[in-house]
């Protein structure tokens, strides 16, 4: 199995019958994926793209059986939905949007703490590309089709990087298990270290890629992680060597602040951690290709 | 989003942190008067920028009259300062505060951030007042003292009390320096702040906790809610280009490099910079249009970098997706159409219908020399300079 996503992985659209929502529903639905139907409050009863609607994710969850949502609401509402899929049951929720206030992010996360683990959902994102087990289900907005089915899994900040690097790796004929987009945000449901562990654990993958950047403190815990509990090879790049301090690049949590935080410091901590190093962006295929050549 | 001094002054004094009296001046007679109106016998005339460490920079200037306050005040309007955090180019002085001195017996540093390995709040606060906290951090770490805020409740009495006495304040005067502190975790939290830093929190001679100096900076995400922190938002404070960007929704930093580029996706467009500066070449900009990548943000993208007269060499790169190749260079026709573009291109795609792409652009009349990595895009971009 993949991780995290599989297809008979049932799906509901949090934010359904919007723009995004529809064409991203869409995309979803003709890859494979297993979407049983959507919310939008106050459009219950109705039917959109051939499915159910519904008034909410608890109505939602107790007709579909759905396990994973995924939203395309507007920041601005989007921590009360993370927090109705997380009360109604849903494992996995992926936030897609870009623009929720970090003060938000850190009331979901603190709502979050009031379900044991074993009920507890995982958040992936906000502001990233989501989730994609190729050739079983994608939970999220990438082009599926550049995707291969495979063996190496892939976490990044970023959702066009990990784009280039599911080329790259097309393009070496090296597939993919699963790819987790974890968001550019300061404050992100789902850390490196979150996902890196489930990998370790998947049997059907072999190595993983972790793309990140600067700003944070995540690239080093995973790497920290890895070297106390993973047997599998990590490989990593770390983009934004040339960006400067204090400045924000694009992603919100893409800003040097604290000692660590930097590339050139990130890269030089992961070695230690024994993380392979893919050097630039243009190689991060190659490199693991060299990886997995060793093993 | 940054704002000025004597802004993060007033929303703070509404949180219950007693500040100096003073007033705001665009003139030197304008100062005059507000010293007067403040009254006493000492003032400190401050230039209004959205930067620390004006004080090395001569921006803040002690007083002993209203004229004196008049004289300074002419000497600081419609000056350029460079500090340490400007860059070379400096930020202009449009405002002055001026303020009533006060007499210094203690000072203090204290400061709140978000914490991001722990996902909270942070309380951080010093002995050493006046210095920066990176410099308190490399010279005096022993004398930082942190707090965790669980912000579900919020912060507890005793949390500030721990603080104060930490920082060896009189007993008399624990309780009026845990109630600023509290106001300030408030003002953060109910304001969607990312950063407020009292520096220095000072104890006066007459027994007062008094914010000397005041800096807070606010989530743009959370700005659609808080109608008050967006109204104080000062343009000329910011870098005209970065202004010009943000107003039209691109993701831009000015660099001082000349190899501008137009990308999509923020990681990617770091990607890129990377390889630039590896070729050995040096990025003017980073510039990301947003993971889409829609013509709309071509076009204004183009607009952008040809403002910039630094730029020598354009390096596109777009990685398209969802919305394809084909779909993209049609924008960049377009977009090429409309702007006239006076340095050599070099434009790589990737992704969905990328071999259409590439034959929409070849059969177009436009100029350019077509990379196919980001490797051969960054190499070719650093050739043309050589």
């Amino acid at each position: 199995m993949a991780v995290i996503i599989d297809k008979n992985t049932k799906i509901i659209i949090q934010g359904f019958t919007g723009k995004m929502g529809t064409f991203h529903a869409d995309e979803m639905i003709k890859y494979g994926s297993n979407v049983v139907g959507g919310v939008t409050p106050g459009k219950g009863g109705t039917k959109h793209l051939n499915l159910p609607v519904f008034n909410t994710v608890k109505e939602a969850v107790d007709s579909t059986n759905a396990t994973a949502s995924i939203l395309f609401v507007p920041p601005a509402f989007a921590a009360d939905s993370a927090m109705e899929a997380a009360d109604a049951g849903i494992r996995t929720c992926v936030a897609i949007v870009d623009g929720i206030p970090s003060h938000d992010m850190i009331k979901i996360k603190r709502y979050m703490r009031r379900y044991s683990k074993s009920e507890k959902m995982s958040l992936v994102g906000p502001n990233c590309a989501g989730i994609i087990s190729p050739g079983k289900s994608m939970l999220g907005i990438m082009p599926g089709h550049i995707y291969k089915e495979g063996r190496v899994g892939i976490i990044s900040r970023s959702g066009t990087l990990g784009y280039e690097a599911a080329q790259q790796l097309k393009d070496l004929n090296i597939g993919i298990s699963t790819s987790v987009g974890i968001g550019g945000d300061p404050i992100n449901g789902s850390s490196f270290k979150d996902i890196i562990g489930k990998f370790e654990e998947d049997d059907e993958t072999d190595a993983i890629l972790m793309i990140g950047e600067i700003g944070g403190p995540q690239e080093v815990a995973a790497g920290e992680f890895a070297k106390q509990n993973m047997k599998k090879p990590v490989i990593a790049y770390i983009a934004g060597l040339t960006a400067p301090k204090g400045r924000v690049m694009g992603h919100a949590g893409a800003i040097v602040s604290a000692y660590g935080e930097s590339a050139v410091e990130k890269v030089e901590i992961l070695k230690e951690f024994g993380v392979t190093i893919s050097k630039n962006p243009s190689v991060m295929g190659e490199t693991v290709k060299n990886v997995l050549s060793k093993k | 989003m940054d704002i000025h001094e004597y802004q993060a002054k007033k929303l703070l004094a509404e949180f219950g942190v007693v500040i100096p009296r003073g007033g705001i001046a665009y003139s030197p007679e304008n100062a005059e008067n507000k010293a007067r109106e403040i009254g006493g016998s000492k003032w400190v005339v401050k230039a209004q920028i959205h930067s620390g460490a004006r004080g090395k920079a001569g921006g803040i200037i002690l007083c002993n009259s209203p004229l004196e306050v008049a004289q300074a005040t002419d000497k600081l309007l419609g000056k350029k300062l460079v500090t340490n955090q400007t860059g070379p180019q400096g930020k202009i002085v449009n405002r002055i505060y001026v303020e009533e001195a006060t007499d210094i017996k203690k000072e203090f540093y204290l400061g709140l951030v978000f914490d991001r390995s722990s996902e909270s709040i942070m309380v951080v606060a010093s002995t050493e007042g006046g210095m920066s906290v990176e410099e308190i951090s490399k010279e005096k770490p022993e004398s930082i003292i942190r707090s965790k805020i669980e912000v579900a409740v919020g912060m507890q009495k005793f949390q500030a009390r721990e603080i104060a006495f930490g920082l060896g304040v009189a007993p008399e005067l624990i309780n009026r320096t845990a109630d600023t502190i509290i106001g300030c975790y408030r003002a953060f939290s109910e304001l969607d702040a990312t950063m407020v830093e009292i520096n220095p929190l000072a104890v006066s001679g007459q027994g007062q906790i008094l914010a000397l100096d005041c800096k807070m900076s606010f989530d743009n995400n959370a700005l659609f809610r808080r109608n008050q922190i967006s109204e104080l938002r000062d343009k000329t404070q910011e870098n005209p280009s970065e202004v010009y960007a943000s107003d039209r929704g691109l993701n831009y930093v000015s660099l001082d490099g000349n190899i501008g580029n137009i990308i999509n996706g923020a990681g990617l467009a770091m990607a890129s910079m990377d390889m630039i500066k590896l070729a050995g070449g040096e990025p003017a900009n980073f510039l990301d249009v947003g993971g889409g990548a829609t013509p709309e943000k071509i076009v204004k993208a183009f607009k952008l970098i040809s403002m910039d007269e630094k730029v020598k060499v354009i390096l596109v790169n777009i990685f398209a997706g969802i919305n394809r190749c084909d779909w993209v260079a049609e924008g960049i026709v377009q977009a090429l159409d409309k702007i006239e573009i006076n340095v050599p291109l070099v434009i790589r795609l990737a992704g969905t219908n990328v071999d259409k792409g590439n034959k929409i652009l070849r059969e177009s009349k436009i100029k350019y020399i077509e990379a196919n990595s980001l490797e051969d895009a960054a190499n070719k971009a650093v050739k043309i300079l050589k």
